[in-house]
C-alpha cells in the first residue's frame, strides 16, 4: 500500500517536526513492513513555473520536424527584455523556447521548466541552441514532470490554475512523501489509508479522525437502485446508490489524479478516478455501473456451468459454479469482488452512475481471484478483509465526490440489501497476553491497548477481558489474536532475553553420526561436495541407457516444473552428479572428484493412497496418520561420487595415474569403513556402467549400489571425460549399529609369513578367492594381501596367477614350520576347491 | 719385529727397550692423527694394532725376558697398546661424525616442492553450516529432527494453519506433485518436519529442523528454487517469547561472535502468533556505520542490522492439529534460509556459486566452517 503521508496528514495530527522516515520507523514498530520511503518530486527542482504562451511561429526543418518557437510570459522575475518572434522591433518581456508539441494555443498556460531547473531523472534544464534559436526553458510534458505517462504533448493548465511566475511545485502537487507498506495478510485494514492513519494515530497516541464518518442518507431513505442479493453468505451486505446528471466532461482536480497516481495507480477519468480515490482511502472497493446500461435489478448469485463473461480487461471468462456474479437482466455483469464486465463500464458519455459497495466473503473472492488469474485491487483487499462496516459510507462519499466534483446530482435514495455482520466476542485472561510473552503487561494496559485498535473492552469478571473486535479487524478472532496486538503495540523491545532450560537431549542419533562420518570419509577421500537440483528429465534417462522399464524411470512428476525439460524428481543422484561434472570440465578443469549426499524419490505404487486432508481441529488419529505417511514416497539417502581426469596428477616425482573404475569401487569401500561395514563387492552388469567394469556393492545380502566406470557410449552422450566413474550407494540402507565393537586379540608372538600364487579361470572374481583362503586358512590366519596379478603365456590362455601374502599368527606361541605349512595348505585347499585354484609351480 | 735369534740379554731385547717402544707408539699416534677417513684409518688400525703390528710382536717378546724382567716390559708394552687403541677410538669417532654430517649434507632435500598427488576433498558450506547450527543446539540439549523433502500437503500447510485457500498455496509459489489430487507438494519450508515432531512425540519438545526446501523461484543472483532453511522448535510448559528472544540471542552469539544480539519486529506468518521478524544484529560493524559515512558497512548496508530469519509463538490452531493441548503448553519457533546466512557471512554475491557446484567454490570452505 503506496500511501502519501499528505493524505495521512487529514486524518492524524501528527506531532510537529515529524517526518516520513520517522513515521516509517514508528509503524515498522508496531509490525508495518515499510518497505520504502517514496520522496516523490523531490528530484525536481526549480526554477519551475506557470507561463503563458505569448506568441509562437511553426517552423518545419530539414529533418521533417515541425517545431514551435514561442515566446512564453514565465512572470516578472523570469522574463526577459527580447524582441518580438513576429516583428523584431517590438520589444517583449518572455522567454525564447522551442516546442516541439503542438497542443496548446497562444494564451495557453503552460508549465515552464527553465534554465538550472532538474526534472525527474536528473535531467538539467539549460539554454541551448537548437533549430537555429537559442532554447531558454522547457515546456513541460506530464510525464516529463513526473506525474504521469503521457507524453503526446505538453500539459496545459485550466485558465484559472495560475499565472505566470507561479511556482508550479505546489501547483502540480509534485512533492510528497510515499510510505510504501508492505502489508501482510492479517492486516487487510492497512490496505487503505484509514487503516495506515489508524495505526499512525495509536503509534503517536494522537486522535484519528474517522474518514469513514460522512453524512448518510436517513434510515427512513427510499431504496435506490433495486438489488437483489441471492448468496448472502458470500455477500452480507451490498450498498447502492445513484447519482444523474453527472458531466462526463469534467476532469479530475489536479490533486485527485496525484494522489490516485502516487498510491500506484492510473488516473482515468473523474468518475473512476474517484471510485479507486475512495478505495484507497477506506480500503473498500467500488464498482460503478452506467446507470443508462444497466438492464433491471442487480443480482449477486453464483455462476451456472458454461456462463460467460466479458471483463473490464477485455478477456472472456469462462466461469465456473464457484464464482460469485454480479448481474443484470442481460446475465452477468461482473465477477463480484474481482473485475467488473465490459457492458456496464462507465464510459464518455455516462451521466447516470450507479455506485456498487458490498462486501463479498474473503476466501470465495481469492478462489475466484486464482482460478481467473485475475488479481485486482479490489481482490487483493477483499482477499485480506474488508470492513463490511463501510459499505454505505463508501458509496455515499463516492456520491458526494461525484457530485462536488462533476455536477452530479445525488439521488438522496440508498439499498441496503442484507445486513452488516457483527463481530464475534473474544475472551482472554488478563494475564495470558504477560504469559505468553514474557512480559508483565498492567492489566489497564491491556485493556487501554485493546481499546485503541477500535475494540470494545469490558471486564466480566476481574480475571477476563470480554473484547467485541472493530468490524475492520476480522484477524482477531482468538486470544492469542488479541496477545499479538498487545505485543506489538506495547513494543516487541520490551520483551526479555532469557534462555530456555532444555531437558537432557539424545544427542546426534546414530543414524545422523553415520551420515556425518560417511560425508566426511568421503571428503577426505579427496572429493568435493556439489549438492544439485533434483530434477531430471526422460532425456537423462536416455542418455545413460536406461532400458524402458528401469525401475529408476518411474519417477515422481511435477505438476509445475520450472523446466518442461527436467519435470521429474531424480530416482538417483548420478544425472545431477554427471552435469556438475561437464560443467566444472567446461569451465577448465580436468582431474575432477565430486560427490553429492542427498535424498532421491521413491514413487509408492500405482495403487498407492493419496495424501488425505486431515482434520485441524484435533490432532488426526494414528489411523489417519498411517495412510497420510503411507501416501509420502519413500525418500532414501543416497550418497554418489563422479571421478574423471586423473586421479594422481603428473609432478616431479614421476606421471600421475587416470581415474579408474577401481576408484569409484573405493570409494564405495571408504563409504563402508566410515560405516563400520565389510562391504561385499561382486561383478555386475547395470547401465549406465561399463558392463565389465561394473562392482556391485553388499552390505551381507543387501544391495547398496554400483560403481566403477561410466559405459563408453553414456560417456559419448553426455559428453564426458572418456573413462568417467561413478559409485553410487543408499546410505539409508547401511546398517547402523550402537553396539560396542568386540576388541581385537593382539598377538605378541611372532608372525610367520607365506607367499601362494594361484592360477585360476580368467573369469573367477578375485574377492572369492580371498574369501576361499580366509576360509581355509583357520583362526591362524591375521591377513591376506593380493600382491600381484599376472597372466600371459607361462600359465595359459583364459587362465590368470594371483599372488597372495599370507600371514599367520598365533595368540599363545610362536608357530612352527609345521603350523604354518599346515594352515598354508588348508587355505589353498579351500580355493582349490571353491575357485578351481591350482597352486603355481 | 723380532731379533735373530742371538743370546739372551734382555737389555739387548731391542723391541722392549723403552726408547724403541715410545717410538712405536708414537708412530701409531702420528699415524692415526694423520688418518684422513675411515679407510685410512683403517688401515692404521691394522698397521699398528693388528698381528703384525710391531707393538704386537714387541708384546710377544715379552715372554722371551727373564720373569723379573717381564713386569716392567709388559707396563710399557701394554701402556702404549692402550694408549693407541684410546687414539684410535677417539680418531674413529672423529670421523665417523665428520662422515655422518657429510652425508646428510648430501642427502638433503627441497622440501618446499609441492607432494599434491592425491586429490583433495571438501564439504559444501550448505552442509557444514547446517552440522555446525545442528552442534550449537544439540549442545543446549535439542535434537535434530529430519524428514521428507516431498511431502503431505497436510504437514506442510494445513497443519500449520496454512487453510486451503491461502495465497501461499498458489502454483506460484509451491511446487505440487502430479497429479493435483496427490496431496503432496515438495515442501515449501521445513515446518512440515516440526508438525512431523509434535504428532510423533510428547513435549518437552526442542528440536532443530535442517533440511533442502523448495519454491517455484527461478535461479537468480538472490533466488533459487531449491534452498535450504533451519527451524527451531521448542514446545513446554511456561515458554514465553521471552525463551524465544534468549534462544535466538544465544544462537546469533554462537554464529556471529560474542555480544551479537537479535531484534524482534512484529509481523504475520499463520502458524505462529505472536509473530516476528528477526534481525540479526550487524556482526561486521556492530552498528558503528549507522549514519556515519565515513565507514560504510557492506555487509548490513549501513543499517547496524541484517534482516535474518522469522519466528513467533507456536499457534495454538497449530498446537491442536499436532495434538499438543494449548492449555498447558506454549511453543516457539524460528526459521531462517541457509543461503542466506552464508551469502551475508561469508560474503557470497551470487547464489548461482552456491547451486552450481564449482569444486573451486566448494574446495574454499574446507571440511567445516
Amino acid at each position: 500500500m503506496r500511501t502519501p503521508l499528505s493524505w495521512l496528514r487529514e486524518y492524524v495530527d501528527l506531532p510537529a517536526g515529524v517526518d516520513a522516515r520517522d513515521v516509517a520507523a514508528r509503524l515498522i514498530r508496531a509490525g508495518l513492513e515499510v518497505e520504502t520511503v517514496d520522496e516523490a518530486g523531490a528530484d525536481v527542482t526549480g526554477p519551475l513555473v506557470v507561463g503563458r504562451v505569448a506568441e509562437f511561429v511553426e517552423e518545419t526543418h530539414k529533418n521533417g520536424k515541425t517545431i514551435r518557437w514561442c515566446s512564453v510570459d514565465v512572470g516578472p522575475e523570469h522574463n526577459e527584455d527580447r524582441p518580438s518572434i513576429h516583428d523584431e522591433s517590438v520589444r517583449t518581456r518572455t522567454r525564447g523556447i522551442v516546442c516541439g508539441a503542438r497542443n496548446f494555443g497562444v494564451g495557453d498556460l503552460v508549465v515552464v521548466a527553465l534554465p538550472g531547473a532538474v526534472l525527474p531523472g536528473g535531467f538539467a534544464i539549460s539554454a541551448r541552441k537548437t533549430y537555429g534559436h537559442v532554447s531558454d526553458g522547457m515546456i513541460c510534458s506530464v510525464r516529463e514532470l513526473g506525474i504521469g505517462d503521457d507524453h503526446t504533448g505538453i500539459l496545459v493548465l485550466g485558465p484559472d490554475e495560475g499565472v505566470p511566475g507561479d511556482d508550479a511545485v505546489p501547483l502540480l502537487h509534485l512533492r510528497d512523501d510515499v510510505l510504501d507498506i508492505a502489508v501482510t495478510p492479517d492486516r487487510g485494514y492497512c490496505l487503505s489509508v484509514r487503516g495506515v492513519a489508524r495505526e499512525v494515530a495509536i503509534a503517536y497516541g494522537v486522535p484519528f479522525r474517522d474518514p469513514a464518518d460522512v453524512a448518510l442518507p436517513p434510515a427512513d431513505a427510499p431504496t435506490s437502485y433495486p438489488v437483489r442479493v441471492e448468496d448472502t453468505e458470500r455477500c452480507p451486505v451490498f450498498v447502492a446508490r445513484r447519482v444523474s446528471g453527472f458531466d462526463p466532461a469534467a476532469p479530475s482536480p489536479r490533486w485527485l489524479r496525484r494522489r490516485v497516481q502516487l498510491a500506484g495507480m492510473r488516473p482515468i477519468s473523474l468518475a473512476v478516478d474517484v471510485t479507486n480515490y475512495v478505495m484507497l482511502e477506506f480500503g473498500q472497493p467500488i464498482h460503478g455501473y452506467d446507470g443508462d446500461l444497466l438492464r433491471g435489478p442487480i443480482g449477486v448469485r453464483r455462476a451456472e456451468v458454461g456462463e460467460k463473461l466479458t471483463t473490464l480487461d477485455d478477456v472472456v471468462r469462462t466461469l465456473d459454479e464457484d464464482d460469485l456474479l454480479i448481474t443484470d437482466e442481460s446475465g452477468p455483469i461482473g465477477l463480484a469482488g474481482v473485475m467488473g464486465g465490459g457492458t456496464t463500464e462507465i464510459g464518455p458519455t455516462t451521466t447516470s452512475i450507479v455506485i456498487e459497495a458490498a462486501h463479498f466473503e474473503a476466501t470465495g473472492v481469492a478462489r475466484t481471484a486464482r482460478r481467473h488469474k485475475l488479481p485486482s485491487e479490489a481482490s487483493r483487499r477483499f482477499e485480506r478483509g474488508v470492513d463490511p462496516a463501510l459499505p454505505a459510507a463508501a458509496a455515499s462519499r463516492v456520491a458526494q465526490l461525484l457530485s462536488e466534483l462533476g455536477g452530479a446530482t445525488v439521488e438522496p435514495g440508498i439499498t441496503i440489501a442484507g445486513s452488516v455482520p457483527v463481530p464475534a466476542a473474544v475472551e482472554i485472561d488478563t494475564d495470558l497476553p504477560g504469559r505468553v510473552v514474557g512480559v508483565d503487561y498492567p492489566a489497564d494496559e491491556v485493556s487501554r491497548l485493546l481499546a485503541a485498535v477500535g475494540a470494545e473492552v469490558t471486564t466480566p469478571d476481574p480475571y477476563r477481558f470480554r473484547v467485541v473486535p472493530p468490524t475492520w479487524r476480522p484477524d482477531l478472532t482468538d486470544p492469542y489474536d488479541l496477545i499479538e496486538e498487545v505485543a506489538r503495540l506495547y513494543g516487541y523491545d520490551a520483551v526479555p532475553s532469557t534462555l530456555p532450560v532444555a531437558p537432557p537431549g539424545r544427542g546426534v542419533s546414530a543414524r545422523q553420526r553415520l551420515r556425518r562420518r560417511v560425508e566426511r570419509a568421503v571428503a577426505a577421500a579427496g572429493f568435493v561436495e556439489a549438492p544439485s537440483y533434483p530434477f531430471v528429465g526422460e532425456a537423462e534417462f536416455d542418455a545413460l541407457g536406461l532400458a524402458p522399464d528401469d525401475p529408476r524411470r518411474r519417477a515422481l512428476r511435477l505438476a509445475n516444473p520450472i523446466s518442461d525439460e527436467q519435470p521429474l524428481l531424480r530416482t538417483t543422484l548420478v544425472p545431477g552428479l554427471l552435469a556438475t561434472l561437464r560443467r566444472n570440465v567446461g569451465r577448465g578443469a580436468t582431474d575432477l572428484t565430486v560427490y553429492e549426499s542427498g535424498l532421491v524419490f521413491r514413487p509408492g505404487p500405482d495403487d498407492a493412497p493419496v495424501a488425505p486432508r486431515l482434520p485441524v481441529d484435533r490432532r488426526p488419529t494414528d489411523e489417519e496418520l498411517a495412510v497420510l505417511e503411507s501416501a509420502v514416497p519413500e525418500q532414501p539417502r543416497h550418497i554418489a561420487v563422479a571421478l574423471c581426469g586423473r586421479w594422481e596428477s603428473a609432478g616431479w616425482w614421476g606421471p600421475g595415474r587416470a581415474v579408474s573404475w577401481a576408484d569409484a569401487v573405493e570409494a564405495a569401500r571408504v563409504v563402508g569403513e566410515a560405516a563400520g561395514v565389510r562391504l561385499r563387492i561382486e561383478q555386475a552388469e547395470q547401465p549406465p556402467w561399463h558392463p565389465g567394469r561394473c562392482a556391485a556393492v553388499y552390505a551381507e545380502a543387501t544391495l547398496l549400489g554400483y560403481a566403477g566406470e561410466l559405459h563408453p557410449r553414456v560417456v559419448k552422450a553426455l559428453g564426458l571425460p572418456e573413462r568417467t566413474a561413478v559409485m553410487e550407494l543408499n546410505v539409508d540402507a547401511l546398517p547402523v549399529s550402537d553396539e560396542p565393537v568386540p576388541a581385537p586379540d593382539v598377538s605378541t608372538f611372532p608372525v610367520a609369513t607365506q607367499d601362494v600364487a594361484l592360477v585360476v579361470d580368467e573369469s573367477v572374481p578375485a574377492a572369492e578367492v580371498e574369501s576361499a583362503l580366509r576360509a581355509g586358512a583357520g583362526e591362524l590366519l591375521e591377513s591376506v594381501r593380493l600382491f600381484d596379478v599376472y597372466s600371459g603365456e607361462q600359465i595359459g590362455e583364459g587362465r590368470k596367477s594371483l599372488a597372495y601374502a599370507l600371514r599367520f599368527r598365533a595368540p599363545d606361541r610362536t608357530l612352527t614350520v609345521d603350523d604354518t605349512s599346515a594352515a598354508r595348505d588348508a587355505a589353498v585347499a579351500a580355493a582349490a576347491e571353491r575357485t578351481g585354484a591350482v597352486l603355481r609351480g | 719385529m723380532s731379533a735373530p735369534n742371538r743370546q739372551y740379554d734382555p737389555v739387548a731385547v731391542e723391541p722392549l727397550h723403552p726408547d724403541e717402544v715410545a717410538r712405536m707408539r708414537d708412530e701409531a699416534l702420528a699415524a692415526i692423527a694423520a688418518a684422513r677417513d675411515l679407510d685410512e684409518l683403517k688401515q692404521v688400525k691394522v698397521a699398528h694394532t693388528g698381528d703384525r703390528s710391531p707393538l704386537a710382536l714387541a708384546n710377544r717378546e715379552i715372554g722371551a725376558l727373564p720373569p723379573q724382567a717381564r713386569k716392567e716390559a709388559g707396563q710399557r708394552v701394554g701402556g702404549a697398546r692402550k694408549e693407541v687403541a684410546r687414539a684410535l677410538e677417539a680418531r674413529q669417532q672423529e670421523l665417523e661424525a665428520e662422515r655422518d654430517e657429510r652425508v646428510l649434507v648430501e642427502e638433503a632435500v627441497d622440501v618446499t616442492l609441492p607432494w599434491d598427488r592425491a586429490p583433495k576433498g571438501a564439504r559444501h558450506p550448505l552442509t557444514t553450516i547446517q552440522e555446525r547450527i545442528g552442534d550449537v543446539f544439540v549442545a543446549m540439549g535439542w535434537e535434530i529432527a529430519e524428514g521428507p523433502e516431498a511431502e503431505a500437503e497436510w504437514l506442510n500447510f494445513d497443519a500449520l494453519n496454512i487453510g486451503p485457500d491461502h495465497p501461499a498455496r498458489t502454483m506460484q509459489d509451491t511446487f505440487f506433485v502430479e497429479s493435483e489430487e496427490s496431496g503432496l507438494v515438495l515442501r515449501t519450508h521445513t515446518s512440515p518436519v516440526q508438525a512431523r515432531t509434535m504428532l510423533s512425540r510428547r513435549p518437552p519438545i526442542y528440536v532443530i529442523c535442517p533440511g533442502r526446501t523448495f519454491r517455484t523461484d527461478e535461479l537468480d543472483a538472490t533466488h533459487t528454487p531449491v534452498f535450504s532453511q533451519v527451524e527451531g522448535l521448542a514446545v513446554d510448559e511456561g515458554l514465553t517469547m521471552a525463551h524465544l528472544k534468549g534462544t535466538l540471542d544465544h544462537f546469533a552469539s554462537s554464529m556471529f561472535g560474542d555480544g551479537i544480539s537479535t531484534r524482534l519486529r512484529p509481523s504475520y506468518f499463520p502458524f505462529t502468533e505472536p509473530s516476528a521478524e528477526m534481525d540479526l544484529q550487524c556482526f561486521v560493524c556492530r552498528g558503528a556505520s549507522v549514519g556515519d559515512p565515513e565507514r560504510p558497512c557492506r555487509t548490513c548496508g549501513s543499517e547496524g542490522w541484517i534482516e535474518w530469519g522469522g519466528c513467533g509463538m507456536v499457534n495454538p490452531r497449530v498446537l491442536v492439529a499436532c495434538g499438543v493441548d494449548p492449555e498447558r503448553y506454549t511453543g516457539f519457533a524460528f526459521g531462517m534460509g541457509l543461503e542466506r546466512t552464508l551469502m551475508f557471512r561469508h560474503g557470497i554475491e551470487d547464489m548461482h556459486d552456491m547451486v552450481e557446484g564449482d569444486v573451486r567454490f566448494t574446495t574454499a570452505f574446507g571440511m567445516e566452517i
